[in-house]
């Protein structure tokens, strides 16, 4: 299990804002009538990006009123999944998998390079307070290992100088072109196709 | 190697597009109904007969789990589940069928749903994959608008309704029972079984649950037959699979083949070799990194099927082949795995939970060097106490790796681990050791 402690200057209230309530609302038909726990990993999502990309406790209160189950519950689920933030993270949140797919293709690279530019340790904000990095499990892109996901895109096929360059860019706060950055086409062999040749050709 | 017109994901690369109107030149939706029509007792028939099994690890046969879906519908609703929680280190096919092949995911729910009488279908996505989750509920969207979802939908007479609930970074999620627990607003701690989902399931109604991949390839096989489908690969092992080759090989990549493909055949066609030559090689993991991994000298001539990779004590999984060479330290590979486990477990059982830890920690001293010879035996034994010994497949899943590892590198742990704790007789301290234990003829 991972440890995750909720961070120690919370805010006093949160309130969903008019957007969030309607995207909210959305979330909430998608269940059967009385099963509207189901809506609370949704609705922490959307606490979560109303709120800088971190929930506080009160959102969980808040949210746990808005389904009307126990708080503890709200805040059991905050604290099992771990792409909940309980402590603020940069604008620009860098996530570098490190697990051995991407480990034996130079993850450690990238995590040079996330220390040069970003922050020496992992979980704090770099200088101008815009970004954060950690190291995460596996995100789910092996053959383009190694990788890093920076807010909901993935950045792939990497090494390091091509990851200081990413970071860079969003530490200017552009936005890079998310995908390879060996310029290969999603997650065919580079170079080296072999199958459906007469869709690749037509 | 597979004939083009037989691979199932034209648009595994994304050449075409993945909008309704490609999808339909790819041969998606185009005689829906005629296969509704044909009953549900068919459908499940010839799946049955094409010998699916199912592509999420386990590969339980699909016909036989939709066929334990009650026959009447009672009071409770039926549920379609769909497992996209692909969490597995070394796997990444999922994500390609969700972004460019959502049309084949979407058609084979209403299809499934169809069969076991559900009218609700929840795709659960890892919540990683976000972007590509916005890619499928765009093709939902897309569906509902042409009316092939929704009330009616495709003509077949049939209404069903498909959401998207995304999770959350927890790979236990990807189990069965964790995955409903977490659509039902739960952490994600798997039940027991039984109960098994087919009879009480999604808040407590009966729920069959598949693999992405597993229902993708459903309208495509009862489009060409179960006949077409079980011709290819072998027995028990049909049909096509895509392959996820990644680790040191020159062009780590996705492909669809022929279950009962060699093993060296995907690694040196299409992932072009592995990188410093085939001598290179030290190890293979075959299916993600819960199966165990699988020495050089064997993958010469291993196929990549269930049954072929059960017989070598490892396993098919999600066919995730991670390809170690020999520039790698194996056992700090193998320690990174357990960390993963470390963090992944969901702390419900405590073989599982603190288990995972010490495997850990024994394998990061294990990779300095800084072990003692007697806990290599002791690390075997904590595998043994955690497999077997808790809820759901974690416990198996997090100690074969090891195992795996004990088996074919125990020597180079051993060699590398070499101190002894015990003091002998050399040291002849005699006031800290009985010295006619260590030496009979003092006895």
């Amino acid at each position: 299990m991972s440890l995750r402690r909720p961070a120690k200057d919370q805010p006093k209230s949160f309130e969903f804002n008019a957007s969030s309530l309607e995207a909210a609302k959305d979330i909430l038909a998608k269940y059967p009538e009385g099963k509207q726990q189901s809506a609370v990993m949704a609705l922490l999502y959307i606490a979560q990006k109303q709120n800088n990309n971190w929930i506080p406790l009160a959102a969980m209160k808040y949210i746990a009123k808005f389904l009307n189950m126990p708080y503890i519950k709200v805040y059991e689920v905050a604290t099992f999944y771990t792409m909940y933030n309980l402590a603020p993270v940069g604008k620009y949140f860098v996530q570098v998998c490190t697990t051995t797919p991407c480990m034996i293709r130079g993850a450690n690279q990238l995590v040079e390079a996330c220390k040069e530019k970003i922050s020496e340790n992992e979980c704090e904000l770099s200088n101008d307070k815009s970004c954060s990095w950690m190291e995460v499990e596996c995100l789910g892109a092996c053959v383009n290992a190694p990788m890093m996901q920076i807010n909901d895109d993935y950045y792939e096929d990497l090494n390091k100088q091509k990851t200081l360059d990413i970071l860079d860019k969003i530490l200017k706060g552009e936005t890079p072109k998310p995908g390879s950055y060996r310029g290969r086409v999603n997650n065919e062999p580079e170079n080296n196709r072999k199958t459906l040749m007469d869709l690749k050709n037509a | 190697m597979l004939k083009d017109q037989d691979r199932i994901f034209q648009n595994l690369y994304n050449d075409k597009g993945s909008d309704v109107t490609s999808s339909q030149e790819r041969g998606d939706w185009v005689n829906t109904k005629e296969i509704t029509d044909k009953g549900r007792e068919w459908i499940i028939n010839e799946i049955k007969e094409s010998q699916l099994r199912g592509r999420g690890g386990a590969g339980f046969p699909t016909g036989l789990k939709w066929s334990f879906a009650p026959k009447e519908v009672g009071s409770r609703p039926h549920y379609l589940v769909i497992n996209g929680d692909e969490s597995e280190p070394g796997t990444c096919k999922d994500r390609d069928i969700l972004r460019f092949e959502p049309h084949k995911l979407i058609e084979g729910c209403l299809i499934a749903s169809y069969a076991v009488q559900a009218h609700v279908c929840y795709i659960y996505i890892r919540g990683e994959y976000f972007v590509d989750g916005q890619k499928l509920q765009a093709a939902i969207d897309e569906a509902y608008e042409k009316k092939l979802l929704g009330k009616n939908a495709a003509g077949t007479g049939w209404d069903l309704d498909i959401y998207i609930h995304y999770g959350a970074g927890a790979y236990i999620c990807g189990e069965e029972t964790a995955l409903l627990e977490s659509i039902e607003g739960k952490k994600g701690q798997p039940r027991l079984k039984p109960p098994f989902p087919a009879l009480i399931g999604l808040y407590g109604c009966p729920t069959i649950i598949n693999n992405v991949e597993t229902i993708a390839v459903v309208p495509t096989i009862l489009r060409r037959g179960g006949k077409w489908f079980a011709s290819l690969g072998r027995e028990k092992n049909t049909g096509t699979k895509i392959f996820c080759i990644s680790g040191n090989v020159n062009t780590p990549c996705n492909v669809e083949e022929e279950m009962n493909i060699p093993l060296k055949e995907l690694i040196e066609v299409h992932a072009g070799g592995v990188i410093g030559g085939w001598d290179n090689l030290q190890a293979v993991i075959p299916g993600g990194s819960s199966m165990p991994l699988i020495p050089k000298e064997k993958c010469e001539t291993l196929t990549m099927d269930f049954d072929s990779l059960m017989a070598e004590k490892s396993g098919l999984g999600t066919a995730g082949i991670v390809v170690i060479n020999k520039d790698q330290d194996i056992i700090k590979c193998m320690a990174r795995i357990a960390r993963f486990y470390k963090h992944e477990s969901c702390g419900q059982c405590t073989p599982c939970r603190e288990g995972s830890g010490w495997m850990w920690r024994m394998l990061e001293r294990m990779a300095k060097g800084d072990a003692t010879k007697d806990e290599v035996d002791m690390l075997g034994d904590v595998t043994n106490q955690i497999a077997g010994h808790t809820i759901c497949a974690f416990g198996e899943g997090s100690s074969w790796p090891v195992q795996g590892l004990l088996r074919h590198f125990k020597k180079e742990i051993e060699k590398r681990n070499n101190l002894d704790p015990i003091v002998q007789k050399k040291n002849n301290i005699p006031y800290l050791v009985d010295q006619h234990l260590l030496d009979k003829k003092n006895a």
